[in-house]
């Protein structure tokens, strides 16, 4: 089929250059190939088809400035993030019809690159969730195995990538939303150090933890689209002001002397066997580059998630008061008055898991119980990072798995909430800390689904991450695995 | 035994920024409804607000003009409730770290000074605004964003008229300071007022809290009203109840909004799409060299090198502009005395007319300098002084110039006016009779007739002269 002609950013621009092909063919491989599996996958909530191979067009036309990388290369957004004149919904009710009257940041500096974007990305309602089952619209299912998640919630946009319908895809990541789903699909996802990469635009779920970050096929085009979308943003306070850096500068095959640091439990109980087998051998594989390897200790991250869900509910509840009814979106009908608008809004436009965070988030914030949860929260959150920082000053980047289980089953966890949010107890602390991680394929489990693994290094170690990730890639070759994906009937 | 009033204040003022707190907005007055909003002042979803410096800087400003402790470091938090003119559903603002703490400010009432407590100055965000119409309430959010400071002081005020004296000094410094415009009728200063009754001695009782207050009258009625009916409640044996009530000014009364038991539960958190506010000791003490002279330390100085007695200081200081326009007249015509009676009557009379203030004067202090110098030099009279005054608000051309252009400069033409004196006494032989027989009060007539002839030209000292000079003649 011809889309194996097309795979990552570096070779289609490799293609590109020696005139092997056009833009207007790469867009049309990609619109096609959304039309023969997207009825099977369903990633996107919107395809902008018509839009995109006019800017593929005019990118042919263009004979000044292909020299970005990421010339007229399409890509999927979550649907969380902000596009000028297209609608955004986070998959949620509540904010069917908004069309927001800026763009974010990042799609603004995706669109000075000259890249395309080709879809709005599905997801969990408001980024919560780790299956992408929480999306109001549809489920998102996993190019591997269609009875299975893509994980969430960034799903959509994981599973774009993993189909091929687009060539990278944005998403973000609150509690592992990034890492997880690209474990699940087989492909690279990075969550860059909190606040390396603008969240304007991005609509929050809870502000203090969310990044954005690319999902790619390779490491190579992880940095690339790294490069792109890093640097600091007058418009948002918390992106931090600091020097940019060409991340594809360090990617390199020689890792010898590396410190890579080994968490003893994060390889305990209730992790899939065949995924440990995978990280061990991924382990194996480090010591044959001549890395270190060193044994660190995480002692607090027990209580990271249960950190994490008082401290991203808290401020969620207050993220999603806005969606009041009165100014945008769904508005309940039938109302008595003003309270009642409210109640009957909120009650009927937000889904399930969304309320179930609400109220969890009010509850620990109400007074009296403030101390005793949110700040409780806030002081583990200190003690975590503490205890990454001692890790990370004995190693370069700390090595664990994504998940501790392969993409299971749509509908298997669905109707246990605390089942579902073990699924993120690895990706979770990276949050609560801030630090950057990226979750790279690393084999296949015995039942032909991907496993990965995380790799997670200092403040703004970015380079240290794809250094180790990059030369992982290159010596084992997982990441060209790809799904046999049926095409839809 | 008498009851004791305690009473403690929270002040709301606008500050005076082109832009708003968290975006580039103008905060203009009185623009047509929400045509000065954009996505971050509404709160759209996705959007961040970004910390305006200005609003720190007139928030230090303000601190350190009521002798606070300025926070080296304090953050931003969320108070979290529903209501249709708060988009976000929150407000930002701070809680637990202001950037502002611990401060006094010194009262006069009556002669008697009193240090009032400041306990907090905190940084925040106004709410948009409602408008109850026929078909239904309209928002209008031009309001949303605009910076407010808000002062919140001690329950250390015992009567309205030291509540009084402590909102019109709160106004005198936010005006000197430039942090606020204080225009009232705006909205851009507007007082809570949080008061309790006891009887000497006693803990305090349960208070009240009056809302938006928004002129000193409304204060001090309100003050006035509501302790009365506590007072009232009290005697008959019914427990006050905290709760919110609103003034209504119109009226002269007030009535519950609601009460404690349907209190809001704020749920306060830091708020994580802004940074704290970090201050250097280098930023704080460049914002203590910018500040203007402060109304008492001006005060004092006017007594001390110019003479004034504590009255007419205390009016002068009254305003920034007023002051600094003293200063600036008296730079010139080295007259304090003289420049303070001017500013404090004709000058205050016209502009209390014509419903202005110092700002709208189109002259300037040293154009009034000049003016005092010619009264002073005799080249015109007090009288004539005024009119010169009127044509110097009504054109703005220098004194000099408008009494040669009107010829009003001083008739002391010796010969001339001679002439005049005995023509006007030989007409008056009644009243040089009686001045002939020691009544006095008739010279007074013969002068006023001399000055009417002259259109108050001449020169009243030297027609006096005159007339004892030749009352022999006639
Ligand atoms: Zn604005």
């Amino acid at each position: 089929m011809k889309m194996t002609k097309y795979r990552t950013i570096h070779e289609i621009k490799a293609l590109i250059e020696k005139g092997e092909t056009t833009y207007e063919e790469v867009m049309g491989a990609y619109i096609n190939r959304i039309d023969q599996v997207e009825g099977t996958v369903d990633s996107f909530l919107q395809v902008l088809k018509e839009e995109a191979l006019n800017q593929a067009k005019a990118a042919d036309e263009n004979k000044d400035d292909k020299t970005s990388p990421l010339f007229g290369i399409p890509y999927g957004l979550k649907d969380n993030i902000c596009m000028e004149g297209v609608e955004t919904t986070c998959a949620s009710k509540i904010l069917t019809g908004f069309i927001p009257p800026y763009s974010a940041t990042v799609a603004e500096d995706l669109k000075n690159s000259g890249a395309v974007v080709l879809g709005k990305a599905n997801m969990d309602e408001f980024a919560m969730g780790s299956s992408n089952e929480n999306s109001s619209i549809k489920p998102t299912k996993n190019p591997w195995d269609p009875s299975r998640v893509p994980g969430g919630s960034s799903g959509g946009s994981a599973a774009c990538v993993a189909a091929d319908e687009v060539v990278f895809a944005l998403g973000s990541d609150t509690g592992g939303s990034i890492r997880q789903p690209a474990s699940f699909c087989g492909v690279v996802g990075l969550k860059p150090t909190y606040g390396l990469v603008s969240r304007y635009g991005l609509i929050a779920f809870a502000s203090s933890l969310d990044q954005i970050g690319p999902i790619t096929k390779d490491v190579t085009d992880c940095a690339l689209v790294l490069n792109q979308i890093a640097g600091h943003d007058e418009k948002d306070s918390t992106s931090v002001d600091r020097e940019k850096e060409d991340y594809t500068s360090y990617l390199q095959k020689d890792i010898k002397g590396m410190k890579i640091g080994i968490v003893e439990e994060y390889f305990g109980e209730g992790l899939q066997p065949d995924v440990r087998k995978r990280l061990e051998e991924a382990v194996e594989v480090y010591k044959s580059l001549g890395a270190q390897l060193v044994d660190v200790k995480l002692p607090t991250s027990d209580y990271a998630l249960s950190a994490y869900y008082i401290i991203s509910s808290a401020e969620a509840s207050s993220n999603l008061a806005r969606y009041d009814g009165i100014r945008y979106g769904f508005r309940a009908e039938g109302f008595d008055d003003l309270l009642d608008l409210y109640k009957k809004t909120r009650s009927q436009g937000f889904g399930e898991e969304v309320k179930r965070r609400i109220m969890l988030g009010t509850y620990a914030l109400s007074s009296g119980y403030y101390d005793a949860y949110y700040k409780k929260a806030l002081q583990v959150r200190t003690l975590i990072k503490e205890d990454f920082d001692k890790a990370l000053s004995q190693c370069d980047v700390i090595l664990s798995p994504t998940c501790p289980t392969t993409a299971f089953k749509l509908g298997e966890k669905s109707s246990d909430p605390l089942e579902m949010y073990l699924s993120d107890i690895y990706t979770v602390p990276v949050n609560i800390a801030g630090i950057p991680a990226i979750s790279i394929p690393c084999g296949l489990d015995e039942q032909g689904l991907p496993v990965g693994m995380q790799l997670i290094g200092r403040d703004f170690g970015e380079k240290d991450i794809l250094k180790a990730a990059y030369a992982f890639e290159q010596a084992t070759k997982h990441h060209l695995n790809r799904p046999t994906l049926q095409e839809a009937r | 035994m008498e009851y004791e009033i305690v009473i403690g204040l929270e002040i709301h003022s606008e500050l005076d920024t082109k832009s708003k707190i968290f975006c580039g907005c103008s905060t203009a007055f009185g623009g047509e409804e929400n045509t000065q909003t954009c996505p971050v002042c509404l709160g759209l979803p996705g959007v961040l607000p970004v910390m305006n410096k200005k609003v720190v800087e007139y928030a230090v400003k303000a601190g350190i003009a009521t002798n606070c402790t300025i926070a080296r470091f304090s953050k931003m938090d969320r108070k979290n409730y529903f209501y249709p003119d708060l988009p976000k559903a929150y407000q930002i603002s701070q809680f637990d770290l202001p950037i502002c703490e611990h401060g006094t400010v010194e009262i006069n009432v009556d002669g008697v000074k009193k240090n009032i407590g400041i306990t907090r100055i905190h940084m925040e965000e106004d709410a948009g605004k409602l408008i109850h119409a026929a078909g239904g309430t309209l928002a209008d959010n031009n309001r949303c964003g605009v910076p407010l400071i808000e002062i919140v002081t001690e329950p250390d005020m015992r009567s309205a008229a030291e509540a009084r004296a402590l909102a019109e000094k709160i106004k005198t410094i936010l005006e000197y300071t430039e942090v606020s415009d204080c225009k009232m009728q705006e909205g851009s200063l507007r007082f809570d007022v949080n008061l309790s009754v006891r009887k000497p001695g006693e803990p305090f009782g349960t208070r009240t809290e009056m809302k938006n207050l928004n002129s000193f009258r409304a204060l001090e009625r309100a003050v006035e009203v509501e302790s009365k009916r506590q007072i009232f409640e009290i005697e008959r044996g019914n427990p006050i109840i905290q709760q919110t009530r609103k003034w209504d000014d119109d009226k002269g009364e007030s009535y519950a909004l609601r009460s404690k038991e349907e209190a809001h539960d704020y749920r306060y958190f830091p708020d994580p799409d802004l940074v704290p506010v970090v201050l250097t000791e280098e930023y704080i003490q460049n914002i203590k060299g910018s500040m203007p002279i402060l109304p008492w330390v001006r005060k004092v100085r006017y007594m001390e090198d110019y003479n004034l007695s504590e009255y007419d200081a205390d009016i002068l200081v009254s305003s920034r502009e007023t002051a600094e326009f003293f200063e600036g007249t008296v730079a010139v015509c080295k007259d304090a005395k003289t420049a303070a009676n001017w500013l404090m009557g004709d000058i205050a009379a016209t502009l209390n007319e014509k419903g202005q203030t110092m700002a709208d004067v189109t002259f300037t202090p040293a154009q009034l300098g000049e003016m005092i110098g010619l009264i002073n030099d005799k080249t015109i009279s007090s009288s004539i002084a005024k009119q010169v005054l009127q044509e110097m608000f009504a054109t703005g051309k220098d004194p000099k110039v408008i009494v040669e252009e009107k010829n009003l400069a001083q008739m002391s033409d010796t010969s001339e006016l001679k002439g005049m004196v005995l023509d006007v006494m030989k007409a008056n032989p009644q009243s040089v009779e009686d001045l002939k027989n020691g009544k006095e009060k008739a010279i007074g007539f013969l002068v006023g007739q001399i000055m009417r002839q002259t259109k108050g030209k001449a020169n009243p000292q030297m027609v006096n002269e005159l007339i004892r000079e030749l009352i022999d003649q006639v």
